[in-house]
């Protein structure tokens, strides 16, 4: 473990959060996108965080391990004017769910903030320690 | 002269670098608070500075210099890892095996920061000590 990787291990965090805050931001843009570049509407994008080790010691911050599809039910919706309309009459909408995908917004942002809180104390004390021994 | 220098500034030298693990391994802790069964890890810090002063830092861990001729010496670089990483015993189990919890991880660090200052501070004394002893009057 070298003296900088604590820089390593909340920047990590921090680019893990960011692309689970881009991720909602994705679904939360496409809660209502009934086609997508496939025909098909949208599916729910989720991401899957790994810890990461480092030299087998168990401590090496996170990373994004893969960018899943939700694999929930999409919602159906009775309109039988709508130019996608089944023969039934239902539309495929997308299986976003604004509020969960709301408070998964909120959870990454506040785990960002922690993560450069984390940076900030460590670099003011790195910066100390640089000065060690001085006047 | 100079191994009497290096006793004398080695118990504030292993408690700054054991202060400046922890601060690693809880800002893994902090890290990892939305990774799925990721187990939060921490260290007993007196036991682990009273074996650094008996035994020496655990082997392994960190970088070594290879050894191509028969004349290298085996130099090992870089501080290794703690020897005895715990687990936190959580107190509210959450639903996807994850054991970090916020305040408590972040109580931590702020206090392991404050703890880390006070030991440079005591280091910083030390040095200036043996530097007005070394000054001619």
């Amino acid at each position: 473990m070298s003296m900088f990787s604590i820089f390593e291990i909340s920047g990590s965090a921090m680019t893990a959060q960011a692309q689970r805050m881009n991720v909602t931001a994705s679904n939360m843009a496409n809660a209502d996108s009934v086609a997508g570049p496939n025909g098909e509407a949208y599916r729910a994008k989720q991401v899957i965080f790994e810890a990461r080790s480092q030299n087998g010691s168990g401590v090496g911050g996170v990373m994004v391990r893969e960018v899943i599809e939700d694999p929930s039910p999409m919602r159906r919706e009775f309109r039988p004017d709508h130019p996608l309309a089944d023969d039934q009459g239902y539309v495929t909408m997308p299986n976003v769910e604004p509020v969960s995908e709301m408070v998964n917004m909120i959870a990454a942002s506040r785990s960002y903030q922690a993560n450069v809180e984390v940076l900030n104390t460590s670099k003011q004390l790195m910066m100390k320690t640089l000065t060690l021994g001085e006047n | 002269m100079i191994d009497r220098l290096a006793a004398a500034l080695q118990f504030d030298q292993e408690a700054l670098n054991l202060r400046h693990q922890r601060q690693q391994i809880l800002a893994n802790n902090i890290a990892n608070a939305d990774t799925p069964n990721f187990k939060a890890r921490d260290f007993d810090f007196s036991k682990e500075l009273s074996r650094a002063m008996d035994s020496g830092r655990p082997a392994g861990g960190g970088l070594a210099l290879s050894t191509t001729a028969a004349g290298h010496i085996a130099g090992g670089g870089g501080s290794a890892p703690v020897g005895d990483l715990l687990y936190r015993v959580p107190d509210q189990p959450s639903l996807d095996g994850n054991t970090v919890n916020m305040d408590v991880e972040r109580t931590r660090f702020a206090d392991n920061s404050v703890r880390y200052q006070a030991a440079l501070t005591m280091l910083n004394g030390r040095i200036q000590g043996l530097k007005s002893a070394m000054q001619p009057e």
